[in-house]
């Protein structure tokens, strides 16, 4: 019988190893809300990549042709369908207005599954069928995939939603690291985020200690902690404690009485709206008063915890829903495609469109030849050069990583609701 | 460190402890009477905690209902679950009941999964606020939890020495044979042992739910194993053992998350489990049985 419960004991222990294992799947945009019900894929489009458009033979006939590729199918579709949906919208809106200097514009739609070699293939046959520009893809990883091929031809592109800083820089670790100049995004990048919401503990909520914890092990949650970090220490913000947990841990209050040990004015706490809603429980209990800050990651976070122990929480977010500047669009998506917004997917790759066909636009002015390196270069040129475009989402400038400058939605939980509060 | 933070740890250690030491409790009197390592036991948690969820979210019940709604239908479940899947396998090797048990805590799981959704389901703490003792900010939610689980246990200590139904049980975990030749129903007993260890289960559930109050379909796998570790490090059968082991793991885990090793915290509990069984594996206060050939 001992032996038996033994050898049992040491399965257990497998099983508890494997558990332990667990592997983090988030996708790399953000903490994008989702909403995975109710997608309606209301066009009959071609997703498959491979249906031949009809090639439109360049510019000369009055179109304009764009190609969208994204992964429309397949696990992270919540993400591609909003950013497909609002490419269209957009680019509907548009040429209801007459379009492109009396050009319409075209939109190749091309699904790359999330895969990175489909989304190669996938730009040679907008190639072939005389694509000028390119929005997508929507992942990071077949964005990066997508912006080496663009690269070699000098292919205008851009991406709602590619988080990770390697998509416009060939070696993201290296600050002088050749810069793929055609590739633009209209998110920002993670650093930024965590960079900004230390300038706005500073300077807005005159904190002067900061705790801080986060996920250990997750580019996410590592890549905000670093960013606010080392602003910090630039604003002069004392770090008084730091503490992190491993993915899957539900208890945070040992390392939360740490934190509270030191009684700083903020935490900066980057991590998904799940556990920064625990980790605000349990601070309350622990009698831990300082205000929570964090980053995009917290959105929904209300459902999360009460509305007292929330009370003054604030993160920044892409995209602010409700405010003013949204509300046109997101009626309008909604009447388009009969669901509200499902996320902030939505808005940024109307942004996204918005950007592209402004700067297509320079290049139809120039008098250039659509598909000519001539005419490449100019809309290149022009999203460069692009500065206090407004969007859905804020203002839009770039940097000379070809990272979006442009202000941050700040939300603050007032009364149990996420509450736009500025644009910083 | 000073004592008011090491004080704090100690209390975050002592209500973790607490409700692994509940659901150790429900492991080792199972164990100790048909010799079944429950599997499903730390299922029944999270049906618990669904079950109070539903109560004060949907139904708006006043919380003290909502816990006693809880613990009965946590009770009920372990009955039904030990009627309807073990008391026909009794006679069957124990391995059948073992896989059995990991039948019923898959099926659990998923049912689970299938019925209220893969996502976390989120509440407003049970109880909140916090006082200062000792210099140190400890929540109400922490003494409730640690004054709950030393009152059940006291009162099962009562109930397993002082009462005529506990003398059964004493009876039939020493030999099931000669206790059915002295009169003692055996499939009462069994039932009853399970009844009370589902109830401490619910009473576990609740406590977690003061600490981390959401609810998601695996909520119970992590913390039956962690428990099962408890149980095995204080003695599985043993029931001050089941609380001792289970104390031992909370302080255990503030103490290694404290000292900022959290990635190391799951992997140092299984680690016990490994030395104790290769030192004692008895644990700390098992009985040592000698087979019988």
């Amino acid at each position: 019988m001992k032996k038996f419960l033994a050898m049992f004991l040491a399965l257990v222990m497998v099983v508890g190893l494997v558990a332990c294992g667990g592997g983090n799947n988030n996708p790399s945009g953000g903490g994008a809300q989702t909403n995975t019900d109710g997608q309606n894929n209301t066009d009959g489009n071609n997703s498959g990549g491979d249906d031949s458009q009809q090639p439109s033979g360049g510019s000369g006939d009055g179109e304009i042709v764009v190609a969208f590729i994204g992964n429309t199918t397949g696990d992270y579709a919540q993400y591609g369908i909003p950013v497909r949906n609002s490419v269209q919208l957009y680019i509907n809106q548009l040429n209801d207005k007459g379009g492109i200097n009396g050009k319409q514009v075209k939109v190749l739609e091309y699904d790359d599954k999330g895969d990175g070699v489909e989304a190669v293939n996938a730009f040679n046959l907008a190639l072939d069928n005389g694509a000028t520009a390119i929005i997508g893809s929507v992942l990071s990883g077949p964005s990066m995939a997508l912006a080496d091929a663009t690269y070699e031809v000098n292919m205008p592109q851009i991406s709602a939603s590619a988080t990770a800083a390697g998509y416009t820089m060939i070696d993201a670790d290296d600050p002088n690291s050749e810069i793929r100049t055609n590739a633009f995004r209209a998110c920002f990048i993670d650093p930024f985020q965590g960079e900004k919401m230390a300038d706005y503990a500073v300077n807005k909520l005159g904190a002067q200690t900061a705790g801080i914890l986060y996920e250990m092990g997750v580019d996410y949650s590592e890549g905000l902690m670093a960013a606010f970090e080392e602003k910090a220490g630039e604003l002069g913000l004392e770090i008084v404690a730091k503490e992190a947990y491993a993915t899957g841990d539900k208890d945070f209050k040992a390392q939360i009485t740490n934190i509270a040990a030191q009684n700083p004015d903020i935490v900066y706490a980057p991590v998904y709206y799940g556990e920064a809603g625990l980790a605000i429980t349990q601070a309350r209990q622990a009698g831990l008063t300082a205000t929570f800050v964090g980053g995009d990651g917290y959105g929904s976070i209300k459902d999360y915890a009460s509305a007292e122990d929330l009370e003054g929480t604030v993160y920044c977010s892409g995209y602010a829903p409700g405010t003013e500047s949204v509300a046109q669009f997101e009626a309008d998506y909604e009447a388009a495609y009969g669901e509200p917004v499902p996320n902030m997917f939505a808005p940024l790759a109307y942004d996204a469109a918005m950007l592209m066909c402004n700067a297509l636009e320079a290049a139809e002015n120039a008098g250039l030849e659509a598909g000519t390196d001539d005419y490449k270069q100019a809309v290149i040129d022009a999203l460069a050069a692009t500065n206090g475009v407004e969007g859905v989402t804020g203002s839009y400038a770039f940097d000379e990583y070809n990272n979006p400058i442009k202000s941050a939605a700040i939300i603050e939980l007032t009364g149990g609701n996420e509450q736009f509060k500025e644009m910083y | 460190m000073d004592f008011s933070l090491i004080f704090s740890q100690i209390i975050n250690g002592l209500q973790t402890g607490s409700v692994y030491a509940l659901v150790a409790l429900g492991y080792s009197m199972v164990y100790g009477i048909i010799l079944l390592l429950n599997f499903a036991h730390g299922d029944i948690i999270m049906v618990g905690a669904y079950t109070a969820f539903y109560a004060i979210t949907s139904f708006h019940l006043h919380p003290l209902l909502a816990v006693l709604l809880e613990v009965i239908v946590s009770t009920v479940l372990g009955v039904v679950i030990e009627k309807v899947a073990y008391t026909p396998l009794r006679s069957a090797p124990r391995l059948s009941l073992l896989i059995t048990a990991i039948g019923i805590s898959f099926l659990l799981e998923n049912g689970a999964q299938l019925l209220f959704g893969a996502d976390t389901k989120s509440m407003d703490p049970i109880v909140s606020g916090n006082m200062t003792l000792f210099g140190a900010s400890v929540s109400y939610a922490a003494l409730l939890t640690i004054a709950v689980s030393v009152i059940s246990m006291l009162i099962l200590t009562f109930l397993v020495q002082k009462t005529k139904l506990g003398k059964a049980m004493r009876a039939v975990s020493e030999d099931m044979g000669a206790a059915q030749l002295m009169g003692i129903s055996l499939n009462k007993t069994i039932s009853f042992t399970f009844a009370v260890g589902s109830a401490l289960a619910g009473v576990g559930s609740i406590l977690y739910l003061c600490a981390y109050p959401q609810a998601s379909p695996t909520m119970g796998s992590m913390l039956g194993l962690k428990a099962f570790v408890a149980a095995v490090l204080g003695g599985i059968g043993s029931i001050p053992g089941a609380m001792i082991g289970g104390f031992a793991i909370g302080l255990l885990e503030a103490l290694v998350s404290a000292a900022r090793l959290s990635m190391w915290k799951d992997g140092v509990v299984f680690a016990i489990l490994i030395v104790v069984l290769l030192v004692k594996p008895t644990g700390i206060l098992g009985r040592k049985i000698t087979e019988k050939v």
